[in-house]
């Protein structure tokens, strides 16, 4: 690992304006906003144990040293298929796990993992939806109670949670009347959603991660909720974080968008360059294993082939070149760095993250900032300075 | 009705389904999971069951083979497949059936097997048992069979036990086990729907293949449209336990013409909807137990009206496209 990683922290950072989010995205704040959140060099190595005496015998590499960060406003996606690390890295954001390693900035602060004070606020200010919409909610309970929960504990008086819990419920689309009192197992799963999103509301956070969210509901149902997501997104100003397996979702829903493969970041941009100009031959791989919607047109070949690897002990040097048909001895020996694509004219001075890859500075302001964020792959053959060119295509 | 894929040669459908009713009592509620469903099969075609969760599909499926609970599950209708009366057979005809002549894959591949036997061993038992063959025949065609699906090392594969392989190859060996005594239909319940997009898209274009190469019919359960884009030849559409509309999978996609069809598409999300609000339906799927005596999406359409209320009819609006809508007629 690059020991320079932190050089250029506080360097530069001319945010494009924020893209155009689906909606409009009309509580966007100023174009230099810096990020809301920050993470770096995040790590989190999960132990394997085996053998008669128990003892720690492989690590599954489930986050290797994250970048990311998240403006004011913006949502940002994050896809990859199971056991890529997805639930881990929002976990460890999230901080109900211990990061191994990593600096998390919320809000400008950097976040200390022993300060009690400090992280409670964090986590009011950052809340989670997760897949399964019972986990969350108590089925002893009216759901009443659960969204009252979290502010009696923030000292909220009882008669004042109430009347918020009300404001939530409407707010999210449920009659307060007819549902209030009802309990978890008396609801559809797309209502159990809604008042999942509810309950993450009701402290007034700013960002919310969203874990597979929809992922377990009805497509018909599953519009609903990204439609009420967005709709509060517009009306609060939130901020997301919306990770899913789903490739058209993600598309649908975020400004920009990160790729993860075994536990490392392999692209990330804003979405329109992920999807119409990927470069990350796992990208690649990904969307054209999206079904086709044409009958006509159907997928004609697979584009990987096999399970994914094994993430204990993932491969070395790219992790994925046991499976990318460009791959070639630079791949299986050094890990590449996520850098600039090459020629994308995407330049460093996106977010100022390009210079991790020390030597490509050069690269640095040649415009495009408009997209709304940098580009960046971390690939031997298409990110600039690796000394190898692929033609595209 | 003039078939042009199968001009001249008048073949009789492989599956005949009529009026296909399953309902599961128990002491406090009656779940109508299948309701009047008919349908038939031709040899070698591909239908999907397309729906979203609830609506019948599995249970569908499962009635076909009379794979139901016994005591509190009630199948009426009529079940024929390749001219035998499903629902006269007796246990052991019917176990004859589920062996030889149509063969199953599900969501779960632990389901079909047993997980102290090899993988190779239930496969071999299988052929030895239904086709009467030897051992060292038997195991040679499951060495075959292995190579078919693509998973690699056959031989020491077929050894393997099925914990020990990962998602996608206990999925490949489920379809070799499916298909170790050459069926003439399979029958798959969201087979993909585990599995990574990856994964996924190698095992349906996999099944693909096989179906052509064998000649076999299939019926492909699955919630996503996706997925019976790219597998199916004619698409059944299930709302509260019914065929709300059948048809070629090209003439679904592009002219759908029930309302919850029409729905379901619009719902789909996919990368040129972004920045246009979702035409969602609005409510939930019905309450099975519960269900309206009429059309059971009534409640959610925006084209209700009285009529609705009354059973609407099917409505041919060609030989192989069928709506059950009042607007339809
Ligand atoms: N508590 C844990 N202990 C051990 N391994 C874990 C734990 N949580 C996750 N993992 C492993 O870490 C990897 C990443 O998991 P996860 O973050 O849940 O992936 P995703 O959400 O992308 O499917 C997987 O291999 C998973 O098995
Ligand atoms: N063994 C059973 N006993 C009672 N109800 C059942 C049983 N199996 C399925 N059902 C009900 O029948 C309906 C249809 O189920 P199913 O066919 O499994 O739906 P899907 O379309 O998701 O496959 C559902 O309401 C389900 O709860
Ligand atoms: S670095 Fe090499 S192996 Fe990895 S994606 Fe790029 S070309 Fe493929
Ligand atoms: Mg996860
Ligand atoms: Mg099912």
């Amino acid at each position: 690992m690059s020991g320079g990683a932190d050089t250029r922290a506080g360097g530069t950072r001319s945010e494009g304006a924020q893209g155009a989010g689906p909606q409009g995205g009309g509580a966007r704040s100023g174009s230099a906003a810096p990020p809301l959140l920050e993470v770096r060099d995040l790590r989190k190595h999960f132990p394997v144990r085996g053998g008669i005496l128990n003892r720690t015998v492989a690590w599954v590499k489930a986050v290797d040293d994250v970048d990311l960060h998240v403006r004011p406003g913006e949502v940002l996606g994050i896809v990859g298929e199971s056991g890529c690390g997805k639930s881990t890295t929002a976990r460890l954001l999230m901080h109900l796990i211990r990061a191994d390693a990593g600096r998390v900035t919320f809000d400008g602060a950097l976040v200390q993992a022993d300060d009690a004070a400090g992280l409670r606020e964090v986590r009011r200010q950052m809340q989670m939806v997760f897949q399964d919409s019972y986990s969350s909610l108590n089925p002893r309970l009216p759901i009443e109670e659960t969204i009252m929960f979290g502010p009696k504990v923030h000292g909220v008086s009882a008669g004042a949670a109430r009347e918020r819990a009300r404001e939530l419920f409407t707010l999210v689309g449920l009659d307060p009347a007819q549902f209030i009192r009802r309990y978890p197992h008396e609801l559809s799963g797309g209502q159990r959603q809604r008042v999942n999103i509810a309950r993450a509301l009701a402290l007034e956070p700013r960002l919310l991660i969203l874990d597979e969210a929809v992922s377990a509901l009805d497509k018909s149902v599953e519009a609903q909720v990204l439609n009420l997501l967005l709709a509060l997104r517009r009306e609060l100003g939130l901020t997301y974080v919306f990770i899913s397996h789903d490739l058209n979702v993600v598309q649908y829903m975020s400004d920009r968008v990160l790729v993860m493969y075994l536990g490392k970041v392999v692209e990330i941009g804003p979405t329109a360059d992920i999807y119409e100009r990927m470069q990350h031959p796992y990208t690649e791989a990904l969307l054209s294993a999206m079904p086709s919607m044409d009958p006509d047109r159907r997928t004609e070949r697979p584009p990987l082939t096999g399970d994914p690897p094994n993430p204990i002990n993932p491969p070395p040097g790219c992790r994925f070149h046991t499976r990318c048909r460009f791959a070639d001895d630079v791949c299986r020996r050094a890990e590449p760095r996520l850098a600039p694509v090459q020629g994308a004219g995407g330049g460093t001075g996106g977010d100022g993250r390009g210079g991790r890859d020390g030597g490509n500075d050069r690269n640095g302001g040649n415009g495009r900032n408009d997209t709304g964020g940098s580009h960046l792959v971390a690939c031997h053959m298409r990110a600039v300075g690796s000394g190898h060119g692929l033609a595209p295509g | 009705m003039h078939n042009p894929a199968h001009a001249g040669t008048a073949r009789s459908p492989l599956v005949r389904a009529e009026d296909v009713t399953v309902r599961f009592e128990s002491r406090d509620a009656t779940v109508q999971a299948v309701n009047s469903v008919s349908f038939t099969l031709d040899p070698g075609e591909v239908l999907c069951i397309l729906g979203e969760s609830g609506s019948g599909k599995s249970v569908t499926l499962r009635a076909l083979m009379r794979l139901l609970p016994p005591r509190r599950s009630f199948l009426t209708g009529r079940i024929e497949i390749g001219g035998r009366d499903v629902l006269a057979m007796s246990e052991r005809a019917l176990a004859d059936l589920r062996g030889t002549e149509v063969g199953m894959i599900f969501q779960e591949p632990m389901v079909a097997f047993d997980p102290v036997y090899s993988v190779g061993r239930q496969i071999t038992e299988t052929i030895v048992r239904h086709e009467g063959v030897g051992r060292p025949e038997a195991t040679r065609r499951a060495l075959d069979l292995l190579e078919r699906v693509r998973i690699p090392s056959p031989a020491r594969r077929l050894r393997a036990y099925p914990h020990e392989l990962s998602g996608g190859m206990r999925q490949r060996a489920m379809i070799a086990l499916a298909l170790s005594c050459r069926p003439s239909l399979l029958l798959a319940d969201e087979p993909t729907t585990a599995l990574d997009a990856t994964v996924q898209i190698q095992i349906l274009l996999l099944l693909r293949e096989l179906q052509r190469e064998l000649g076999m019919a299939v019926i492909f359960v699955t919630h996503d449209v996706g997925v019976a884009v790219e597998i199916a030849d004619r698409i059944a559409v299930m709302y509260g336990g019914r065929f709300v509309e059948t048809g070629p999978v090209g003439q679904i996609m592009r002219d759908p013409r029930h309302p919850y069809t029409r729905g379901l598409l619009t719902s789909t999300v996919h990368g040129s909807l972004r920045g246009t609000l979702l035409e969602a339906i609005p409510g939930s799927p019905p309450d099975m137990t519960r269900l309206p005596p009429g059309c059971a999406f009534a409640p959610r359409c925006r084209y209700a009206e009285p009529r609705c209320e009354a059973p609407p009819p099917a409505v041919d609006l060609s030989p192989r496209h069928m709506v059950r809508c009042v607007r339809a007629a």
